[in-house]
């Protein structure tokens, strides 16, 4: 059926707490406003105020009250209006939510999914347009999914809730609408496991969320120019699938990652690291990386779009790596 | 006294004696390079611990920040594995994962120690939401000190508590230093800190936090009002740090006298049950020798336990980082 990336969620967690009571919504609008991007949609019609709990503007406290209640047997799912608002909590993720398990000996457990959309949407600003993986991905004891498709944003939210670690669940305003088919009834599909989106033989593009569609798109332009591109999309950040990526680099021995996140210390650094040291001698070029400007986000929009990735860098990018001018 | 009991006042002195005395090794251990890193004692302040968690049942939790040691011996925790802890084996409650600040001891419903002044708090809220979540008719005890009381994520957790009526108890030990800084050049009201709960609704009231009598009395009820449904409550402990903050603070410092703290030492915890069951002539000075070379001789094995016990092997590094399936 085809479903947009928004109802893809809607259904995944309304699955979900249909299986299991102990699974419950919290963060700010989830309940009666039906979510600030109406992901949760009817929820709090179904499951009522107990489970759908609407919180103050507090992130610290109601992330760090969610993480008591996992600890104490319940798996919550924390919605951040965006995760620009996931900073105000990041005490909580990162000394609390990401440490228990280690600090306790395995003794405690938190399993819950904090998700909200991540990333740039149009004109928003600097302080709500950030991508923040690669800080979660730095951190010992969080997963990091980031879907760019209805049906893998189904699939591994249902995942995510059914695994026993803190999860940070990285949507896209501008995904919540577009559309795709998704699989029948109840699917998932596991975390850590990359999909090849295209295949091709020349060169490998690594893009996740909202780039992955970038690269799909370049890509396509490309095979006009005989270019013909394998596009990756790892869908899980952390754990990353390395091999994955590794045996695509093997057949084109190109690669170039895409992300819209800033370039110093971003995530595609440390997946280009990680490609040298495992399949150096397959490299036919150096790795190339497209990436967010280093700058706050601007608010105009030659300005906005300028900072972010576009189809034209990545095409531009795809030829140095090829040679072609 | 309606409930003098020569069994159970020789109870509390017990335990506050076995958390004076094994702090007092532990400072010892700690001159001899056994333990490492941050050791805050609790030394003067374990008629707080005492009082309230004798005032709980087996099932309820218990929460605290990093002056962790008294709480969870309170809790009946093995002096032996809480020591193995503190010199980093692996017999210790967390295998040398935790240390001194975030001990773990979940089958005594001890849920941790938390080292980022007022981060816990919110954890506290979160175990109370899953108790009233789950209908059960437990209470969460949460500890921190008065330096605590100002922390953003304080205020956060104190509204959502009193917003949803979570069955939590907020005790603070006030023990008029937040490290060398007098709660009177921290905190606004200085003279009533517990105004920071009842601005949001939350009854609160001081107890003398150097008579566990008080102290337990004190929160029987308020433990069986939170239990009925009552929702929070505020405990101020007016208490004192005999130590200094830490064992790198060892004495009075500079920014105390040391007659200020030779006249609270007059109100010493231990001494004032001591003569309350001496004027009460529940027992003769026999009984507190015999409870004192009981003390001493399981402090004693605590210290040979840990210091015969191993070190961590390295391969429990990476373990306990994520829940693997």
């Amino acid at each position: 059926m085809v479903l947009s990336y928004r109802d893809a969620l809607n259904q995944a967690m309304r699955e979900e707490m249909r299986r299991d009571e102990k699974i419950f919504l919290i963060g700010e609008e989830v309940g009666y406003y039906q979510g600030a991007f109406k992901v949760s949609k009817g929820f709090v019609e179904e499951f009522g105020p107990q489970r759908v709990v609407d919180t103050p503007i507090t992130e610290a406290g109601f992330t760090g009250l969610a993480i008591g209640a996992a600890m104490a047997g319940l798996q919550p799912i924390v919605e951040l209006m965006t995760m620009n608002f996931g900073i105000v909590a990041l005490d909580q993720i990162v000394n609390n939510a990401a440490k228990i398990r280690y600090m306790s000996g395995g003794q405690l457990s938190v399993p819950l999914v904090i998700r909200g959309p991540g990333s740039a949407a149009h004109q928003l600003g600097a302080q709500h347009s950030q991508s923040l993986e690669s800080w979660f991905c730095h951190v010992p004891g969080l997963r990091v999914v980031a879907p760019a498709t209805p049906q893998d944003a189904k699939g591994l939210l249902k995942s995510a809730i059914r695994d026993q670690n803190p999860v940070i669940f990285i949507e896209a305003q501008l995904l919540y609408g577009t559309k795709g088919e998704v699989k029948e009834g109840d699917y998932t599909i596991p975390l850590g496991v990359a999909e090849v989106k295209r295949e091709g033989r020349d060169v490998t593009i690594v893009a996740y969320s909202k780039m992955l569609l970038v690269a799909l798109e370049a890509a396509e332009q490309l095979s006009h120019e005989d270019i013909d591109v394998e596009v990756i999309d790892p869908r899980t950040l952390k754990p990353l699938d390395l091999p994955a990526i590794v045996n695509s680099v093997k057949k084109t021995g190109r690669l170039v990652v895409v992300e819209e996140g800033w370039r110093f210390c971003g995530l595609g650094a440390q997946i280009a690291e990680s490609v040298y040291t495992a399949a150096f001698d397959y490299l036919d070029a150096p790795i190339v990386r497209v990436t967010g400007e280093d700058v706050p986000m601007p608010y105009s929009r030659p300005l906005e779009d300028a900072a972010i990735p576009d189809v034209p860098r990545v095409v531009a990018a795809v030829r140095s790596v090829c040679g072609v001018a | 006294m309606p409930d003098m009991d020569k069994a159970d006042f020789l109870s509390l002195y017990r335990q506050m004696l076995l958390i004076r005395r094994f702090e007092e090794k532990s400072a010892e251990m700690y001159a001899l390079a056994k333990i490492a890193g941050f050791l805050h004692l609790y030394i003067g302040e374990e008629a707080i611990a005492v009082g309230a968690i004798a005032a709980l049942r087996p099932d309820d939790y218990v929460i605290s920040a990093y002056r962790d040691h008294g709480h969870c011996l309170a809790r009946g925790s093995d002096p032996g594995k809480v020591m193995a802890e503190l010199f980093g084996k692996a017999t210790g409650l967390c295998k040398g994962k935790g240390g001194s600040m975030h001990l773990v001891d979940l089958p005594h419903r001890f849920m941790g120690g938390y080292a980022i002044v007022g981060g816990h708090i919110p954890l506290a809220a979160g175990l109370a939401f899953a108790t009233k979540y789950q209908k059960l008719d437990l209470v969460t005890a949460c500890f921190f000190g008065e330096g605590a009381v100002p922390s953003g994520q304080a205020h956060e957790a104190f509204n959502l508590a009193a917003l949803w009526k979570l069955p939590v108890i907020f005790i603070c030990e006030n023990n008029r230093y937040g490290m060398g800084t007098p709660v009177q050049r921290a905190v606004a009201l200085y003279e009533n800190v517990a105004e920071a709960a009842r601005s949001y609704g939350i009854k609160a009231e001081r107890v003398d936090g150097m008579d566990v009598l008080a102290v337990r009395g004190l929160m029987r009820t308020v433990v069986d009002q939170a239990r009925a449904g009552q929702g929070p409550f505020f405990i101020e402990a007016m208490t004192y740090r005999f130590m200094g903050h830490s064992m790198a603070d060892p004495s009075h410092g500079h920014y105390r006298t040391k007659d200020e703290v030779e006249e609270h030492r007059k109100r010493d915890p231990l001494l004032v049950l001591k003569e309350t069951i001496l004027n009460n002539e529940l027992c003769v000075e026999s009984d507190f020798k015999q409870v004192e070379q009981d003390v001493t001789d399981v402090v004693a094995s605590a210290v040979k336990f840990a210091d015969e016990s191993p070190f961590p092997d390295l391969a429990t590094l990476h373990h306990d980082v994520m829940a693997e399936e």
